[in-house]
């Protein structure tokens, strides 16, 4: 009857139950989204960036050139048909209107050659190679050139050491190639063409199931943890129907009636959970159909739902145990909704649903292991990407589950002691 | 506040009994304590025998309470809510249906019975809420304020359903403000002021008590007397 009480409840407030039901499908596409296209290399979202060019050379062509192959950016070296100077580029940066500049200093292709030229020379001549009765050229001093980067302060920090780095490679490339010619050039040996391709290659080796690869996409890595999230979330209707129930005064009917506490949370729980696997099922609905049709990769849940039902079954509990702790001491729903919500937005920063956990500060790794959505999130994990077994996901459901056990004691011990008799 | 002071009462079976007092005289405390709601910080009292200390789910199935607050839930029917209510007392099925049904007949709410809570009167809920208490027709029943707030009419069909439920053998002990109810209904009567008794008996013994007293206001005014009880 409980049961039945609370689904009740539920349906006759609609802004409820769309919040419940409707706002984590809009979260889970909307970030999935999102974050896809952070990464995808689509031609119509590439990123314009300025390039100034003082250098004209070949460094610079060649630092073009890669910019404009890569997919990613767009290569924007003209406004209004003017070249753009230094100046005009930092303050359309740092003004927000382009995310970055990368200003290309004069004579940068001339000098690189020059201080490659000497360093071969000094080598070759080492080596006894070179012409003994040449007369020795008088060294000139080439300064080191720097290459300016311009960033929008606005840019994250991820996207900026992201192109920092590929800029950097792209540099040592050309610096590499330039010496490869310049040896092949003072050795005379014309027909001999060096190897120029990278000897060292980098392959990722995936995890495999039943002989396929699991390559991790956007949604592999955003579903669970959004998921995860907007199953937290039922912290909030669950702590306000708790905190409503004292303001309305059916709390002391609850209290004087010979039904105890621990059946009346009961009865909560097992409709929250009920909710909460109709939001997760809802969500990996619209992953695995809906997202195709969205240009996103399908959810492969392919021998994976038992675990993953599993796994939220287990997170519903420790979110549901939060919310009967947080509905228990709190006094009114606008000290419960706003805890509520920023406590939640907490643990899954904690959790690392935004940022990974690897890349916290070391102390907040530490704490990071002590928020259920990293107990769930690494769950989610285990079954999607690391073909983990029931066996392996025990740790965290037990987790999970002493999360609720311990959150609902609390609760039970706290109204007992705010109950009279 | 809590402000029960040497307080001792006995209220034998099958009373109606009224606890009056000015605002703050720790009526509703008194109540609290009774249906378990408060505990107290000494002394000790028994429920047909029972204490909560030993017997809280015995006692938590005899009494019936009705809080002055509409302990209903506002977006459920009235149906819904004595359903649920009654559901808690181990009532079910068709005798619990019943039960509600012939309840709200006789309170003139049947065919509001499908209608939510949160579009009745403050009259209508006053009775929703009284039904809530007694479905298990408890040995004895605790209302706080039961007419307070509603019309002459409602006033009339919850103290004669009382009247009732009084005779088929309920004790029932209620606090109010409004005095010729209370003299007219109550069978034993407590004007309590500061957490005291300053009086006990039978509406009629007290007025009969009391120098030139003519109904149960110059009795309490004669107690209790004229000024201002406001309290936070």
């Amino acid at each position: 009857m409980s049961v039945y009480k609370e689904f009740l409840l539920l349906k006759r407030d609609m802004g409820g139950v769309v919040t419940l039901f409707l706002m984590p499908l809009v979260l889970i596409i909307t970030v999935t989204l999102i974050q896809d296209n952070t990464f995808k290399t689509v031609t119509d979202s590439k990123i314009p960036i300025l390039l100034v060019d003082y250098d004209k050379g070949n460094v610079s062509k060649t630092v073009f050139d890669n910019l404009q192959k890569s997919n990613v950016f767009s290569v924007v070296t003209t406004i209004d048909d003017v070249p753009i100077t230094e100046a005009v580029a930092k303050e359309a940066v740092f003004k927000g209107k382009f995310q970055m500049a990368i200003v290309i200093p004069s004579h940068l292709s001339r000098d690189l050659q020059l201080k490659i030229d000497q360093n071969v020379e000094r080598i070759v001549s080492s080596l006894g190679f070179s012409d003994s009765l040449a007369v020795k050229k008088q060294i000139k001093i080439v300064n080191q050139k720097e290459v300016k980067l311009y960033f929008d302060p606005a840019v994250q920090l991820s996207f900026k050491s992201g192109v920092m780095n590929s800029i950097d490679k792209m540099i040592s490339q050309i610096e590499t190639k330039s010496i490869y010619t310049t040896f092949q050039d003072q050795l005379g040996e014309g027909d001999t063409s060096f190897e120029q391709n990278s000897f060292i290659t980098f392959k990722e080796i995936v995890p495999r199931i039943n002989n396929k690869e699991i390559i991790p996409n956007s949604v592999q890595h955003n579903v669970p943890a959004w998921t995860l999230f907007a199953i937290f979330f039922i912290v909030i209707p669950l702590s306000i129907n708790i905190v409503k129930e004292k303001t309305q005064g059916t709390f002391i009917r609850l209290r004087t009636n010979p039904v105890s506490s621990q059946i009346v949370l009961a009865g909560k729980t097992l409709m929250y959970l009920i909710i909460c696997m109709i939001q997760f099922y809802m969500m990996i609905g619209v992953a695995v159909f809906l997202f195709p049709y969205l240009g996103l990769p399908a959810l492969n849940v392919q021998g994976n739902l038992i675990l993953m039902s599993v796994v939220a079954l287990f997170s519903g509990f420790a979110a549901i145990g939060f919310g009967i702790l947080l509905g228990t001491v709190a006094k009114t729903q606008e000290q419960s909704a706003p805890f509520g919500a920023t406590s939640v937005i907490i643990l899954a920063a904690i959790g690392g649903v935004w940022v990974p956990v690897f890349a916290m500060p070391k102390i907040m790794q530490v704490i990071a292991q002590s928020s259920p959505m990293n107990w769930g999130l690494e769950a989610f994990y285990d079954v999607l990407l690391r073909n983990a077994s029931i066996l392996d996901l025990l740790p965290e459901l037990g987790l999970l589950f002493l999360f609720f056990i311990v959150t609902t004691t609390i609760a039970l011990l706290y109204d007992k002691k705010k109950r009279a008799v | 506040m809590y402000s029960l002071n040497d307080f001792t009462l006995d209220i034998k079976e099958g009373e109606i009994f009224g606890l009056l007092g000015p605002n703050g005289a720790g009526k509703t405390t008194l109540i609290s304590i009774l249906c378990g709601l408060v505990k107290p910080t000494s002394g000790s009292f028994t429920i047909d025998g029972l204490s909560y200390a030993k017997n809280a789910d015995e006692i938590k199935q005899i009494i019936g309470v009705v809080p002055q607050e509409y302990a209903l839930y506002p977006t459920l029917t009235a149906r819904e809510n004595l359903l649920y209510f009654g559901s808690m007392y181990g009532l079910k099925g068709n005798d619990l249906k019943e039960k509600v049904i012939d309840s709200l007949d006789f309170l003139g709410l049947l065919k509001f019975a499908d209608k939510r809570v949160e579009t009745f009167s403050g009259g209508m809920k006053r009775r929703v809420n009284l039904i809530a208490g007694i479905l298990h027709n408890p040995k004895v029943l605790f209302l706080d304020e039961p007419t307070v707030g509603v019309d002459v009419h409602s006033k009339n069909v919850i103290i004669e359903y009382l009247k009732q439920l009084n005779k088929s053998g309920t004790t029932i002990i209620y606090t109010s403000h409004h005095l010729s109810e209370a003299q007219d209904f109550c069978t034993h009567i407590a004007i309590v002021d500061e957490g005291i008794i300053y009086a006990e008996g039978t509406p009629r013994d007290l007025i009969a008590a009391t120098a030139n007293a003519r109904d149960l206001e110059d009795v309490f005014i004669s107690l209790t007397g004229n000024e201002l009880r406001d309290v936070i």
